[in-house]
């Protein structure tokens, strides 16, 4: 089978405040998505203000210079759009997608929050109160809240950045101040730190006057030194586990750290592959074992990124397993079991059609997200803040494809027991 | 300072709906194939009718459809779909048996006759149905662990009563009863062509994708048993039914309010009564209870449509100790909804709200097929878009104001609580008469 590719069109430009700007024209539907990407994060958020990235995402859209609070939401709305922000390890996005007609609202609105947030104290408690009921909901009040993407990252690393928790403490939430969000937006939400991206209906240079107009006077303020969040690997395996009360079954994931997928994509992308290899579908290597063959597990996932943002991610991070597990599940003997493929796969290879099947589903997946708009604006505009590199995205589905068996089984081969990190939920939850 | 106005919109153009192909073969499936050549790829839908199916094991059967056919094993099936780039799945809710898959478009022959394969001579074998009934179980459980879930199944229970919609999700102990012959049975009873629709979306040439549907089904055959699911009752108010669970941090919010289908002439206005009152995020129960209260982060309203009759559900899940401020305010906004016109501006706001998202919901493939699928399981087709957008578009205050106090009145609402019911009855039981569920 041969692995198509998208051919969407790349224009690139940057406007004179450094705001970098990425057009991908396409008339097939009559919709436009809109994504504007700052480059900090989880990781760039300070010591005792755990979750202040997020909280701070969640201000960006309390009023700005010329809005009132709750303009912007009923402006995208009130055009027919639909809008929201996330917070990753590396970058925060904000995007819009919209009936064609309503661009140069959305441009309107974006630049109007680039140029400043209406940081007041009111806001700032109303959306403590609102992101303490988001924790709620994800974390504190289900079962699995936060597993693993909050509970593996302190196993695996050492330094604040990397190991602490990016939802953030009630304590450090409720401690934040307006002076603190003032900071940190003159710190990191300057026009050089953010890309701008647009998809779908519409003219080019019709949208480079519109970006012009509306970007282009906002004040250009220096773009922060972006700092290096590395540290050593582990030398030895670490294992934690804590008790999930809310939790009626078991579980257990492993991190294994990767090589930089930014400065070393090459070596990188045949562990997103391995992940696919090991975990996608019943015809999967891990799937077929654990699940089915031994039934030790009732699920089993593999990933790139604790947010599972492979293509959006900076150094370090990690190649993710988990695993739900059935009643009195054992997690040590998934995880031998789980040395043993990966030692099988090392040393005996795949079998014949094993990648090529594995590489047709990926393009398949990777070919249906960038169908909607927002899924070629927002990975075109991390693209394009962290690797200056849009149009990989059209080059993925081939580059997949060109990962090698040799890659694969080395891939394979580093994921050594000693060199990961392992949390194990215990059940808590009499089910 | 700034010299920046919100910029006006740019009017919509008309509504264009793609090319397109139908076809009702011999067998009584129907094929509807839909060009969107955006990429290379293609969407499937399946919906075969199911009401009435003995509940577990229809949902065993929809977790094991794919564990094997008397040619090819599990794998086999997984390891072929994936070789053109494709997986297909299974699901089930309350009226149809539902299978999703998307494959390169050059594997839609391929993808097809696997289908053929899984839906003529399926196996069940009993080793993978065992792993498979064993896995229906543990996700059983942890969904029953699930606060969501918990507080959805009271409202079905409320709601509907001795109706078969009363219940949707099986006991552990009903999925361990259920034998592989038992799937089979049912799987030749109720997996059957007549009245099912399969759905094809992608770049594809209609006409020669329900070739290729009609060459590779054709064996598929035979009449199902009749899934016709007497009416849904109507709504019963009365007390607030309370659930308990002890610890519990934050409270599960949930109302139904009556609804009628999406062929109703009441529908457009209520679904922008919904609009203004709910439905969306800038509506003011969500400008209220979240961005000026701070009770709640995800607090929606959606109208659900089965087969036997709509209801419109109210869902928030709010911090304990504001367990009552939250109901009181949502009584409140009901209230007001019900009791006063809304004004222009919010009208228009919901209005095109709804318009625009109905544009974004055709302009993918998946989208596409989805809403294809939905509609036509309701007996519509995508030209039910171009109606039900002049519709919305036309909709007076009048009649919105009219559809708020019919549906959305506060006194006809059913409402659960589930929670910790040591904290927040008392505060409930300042708004509203309560009765604890007997669990």
């Amino acid at each position: 089978m041969k692995i198509p590719a998208t051919k969407y069109p790349v224009e690139r430009l940057t406007l004179d405040n450094g705001l970098r700007v990425v057009l991908t024209p396409d008339r097939s539907a009559p919709v436009v998505g809109v994504a504007v990407v700052y480059d900090v994060g989880i990781r760039s958020e300070p010591e005792g203000r755990t979750g202040f990235a997020h909280l701070f995402e969640h201000l960006m859209f309390q009023g700005s210079e010329n809005l009132e609070k709750l303009a912007h939401f009923r402006h995208v709305q009130g055009a027919g759009g639909s809008f929201n922000g996330s917070t990753h390890l590396d970058f925060t996005d904000y995007f819009e997608v919209l009936p064609a007609g309503a661009l140069e609202r959305a441009l309107f609105l974006e630049a109007d929050r680039m140029r400043g947030p209406r940081l007041t104290e009111e806001n700032l408690r109303n959306q403590v109160d609102v992101v303490k009921e988001e924790i709620r909901v994800n974390v504190l009040n289900r079962p699995y809240g936060g597993f693993p993407w909050l509970k593996l990252p302190a196993v695996m690393f050492e330094t604040f950045p990397n190991a602490h928790d990016g939802y953030g403490s009630f304590t450090d939430l409720e401690s934040a101040t307006v002076d603190d969000a003032a900071e940190f937006f003159r710190k990191y939400y300057a026009s050089g730190n953010a890309t701008l991206a647009v998809a779908g209906d519409f003219d080019v240079t019709q949208a480079t006057e519109l970006i012009q107009r509306h970007f282009g006077d906002v004040p250009a303020r220096p773009r922060p030194e972006l700092p290096g969040f590395d540290e050593p690997g582990l030398t030895a395996e670490r294992r934690e586990s804590y008790v999930d009360k809310l939790a009626p079954l078991p579980a257990v994931a492993s991190g294994w750290r990767v090589p930089d997928p930014i400065a070393n994509f090459q070596d990188y992308l045949p562990y997103v592959v391995l992940a696919e290899v090991l975990t996608d579908g019943d015809a999967s290597r891990l799937v077929e074992r654990l699940v089915q063959r031994d039934r030790i597990v009732t699920s089993v996932g593999g990933y790139i990124g604790f947010m599972g943002d492979e293509y959006q991610v900076r150094n370090p991070t990690a190649f993710l397993l988990q695993a739900h597990m059935p009643p009195g599940g054992d997690a040590d003997k998934v995880l031998r079991v789980v040395d043993e493929e990966l030692d099988r796969l090392a040393t005996g290879g795949l079998a014949p059609g094993e990648l090529a099947r594995t590489q047709a589903r990926m393009a398949t997946h990777l070919l249906r997200d960038t169908d909607a708009v927002l899924g070629r604006a927002l990975p075109m505009a991390v693209l394009e803040l962290q690797r200056g590199r849009p149009e990989l995205l059209n080059e993925l589905p081939r580059l997949v494809g060109e990962v090698t068996e040799e890659q694969i089984v080395a891939a394979a081969a580093a994921l050594r027991p000693e060199s990961r990190a392992t949390v194990e939920v215990i059940a808590g939850a009499n089910a | 300072m700034s010299k920046h106005t919100l910029p006006d919109l740019v009017p919509d153009s008309k509504i264009r709906l793609p090319k397109q192909a139908e076809r009702t073969l011999g067998t009584g499936l129907t094929v509807i194939a839909v060009r969107r050549p955006s990429v290379p790829l293609v969407e499937l839908r399946l919906r075969v009718p199911f009401g009435r199916a003995p509940l577990a094991r229809a949902t065993l059967l929809s977790q094991a459809l794919f564990t094997g056919t008397t040619s090819m094993s599990s794998i086999d099936i997984a390891a072929e779909l994936q070789a053109v780039g494709g997986g297909l799945s299974a699901g089930l809710d309350p009226d149809r048996l539902l299978v999703t898959g998307n494959s390169l478009v050059s594997g839609l022959d391929r993808m097809l006759e696997i289908l053929a394969g899984v839906l003529t001579e399926p196996a069940y074998p009993a080793d993978e149905v065992g792993t498979e009934r064993d896995r229906l179980v543990d996700h059983i459980q942890v969904a029953q662990s699930q606060p969501a879930h918990l507080a959805r199944t009271a409202l079905l229970e409320r709601v509907y009563g001795r109706h078969p919609y009363a219940v949707q999700t099986p006991t552990p102990e009903q999925v361990r009863g259920v034998r592989p012959a038992q799937l089979r049975a049912l799987h030749a009873d109720r997996v059957r062509p007549e009245g099912a629709v399969l759905v094809l979306v992608g770049d594809l040439n209609p006409e020669k994708a329900i070739d290729a549907a009609e060459r590779a089904l054709s064996g598929w055959k035979g009449t199902g048993k009749d899934s016709t699911v007497p009416p849904a009752p109507p709504l019963e108010p009365g007390p607030l039914l309370l659930v308990d669970r002890p610890g519990s941090v934050q409270s599960s919010l949930r109302m139904a309010l009556p609804a009628v289908p999406r062929t109703d002439p009441d529908h457009p206005a209520l679904q922008l009564a919904n609009m203004v009152f709910g439905g969306y995020f800038s509506s003011r129960w969500v400008e209220n209870i979240r961005e000026d209260k701070g009770y709640t982060y995800g607090p929606h309203t959606s109208i659900e449509h089965f087969l036997a009759g709509s209801t419109l559900v109210v869902a928030a899940e709010v911090a304990t100790e504001v367990t009552g401020p939250a109901l009181l305010e949502t009584i409140y906004e009901l209230g007001k909804i019900a009791s006063l016109p809304p004004g222009e501006e919010e009208l228009e706001q919901a209005r095109r709200y709804a318009l625009g998202t109905l544009r974004l919901s055709m302009s993918t493939q998946a989208g596409l097929a989805g809403l294809a699928s939905i509609y036509a399981s309701f007996g519509l087709r995508l030209d039910h878009l171009t109606a039900y957008s002049a519709a919305l578009a036309a909709v007076t205050r009048e009649q919105v104001a009219e559809a708020a106090a019919k549906y959305l009145a506060p006194a006809r609402a059913v409402t659960v609580v589930l929670g910790d019911a040591e904290k927040v009855e008392g505060p409930l039981s300042a708004l509203t008469s309560v009765e604890r569920s007997a669990e």
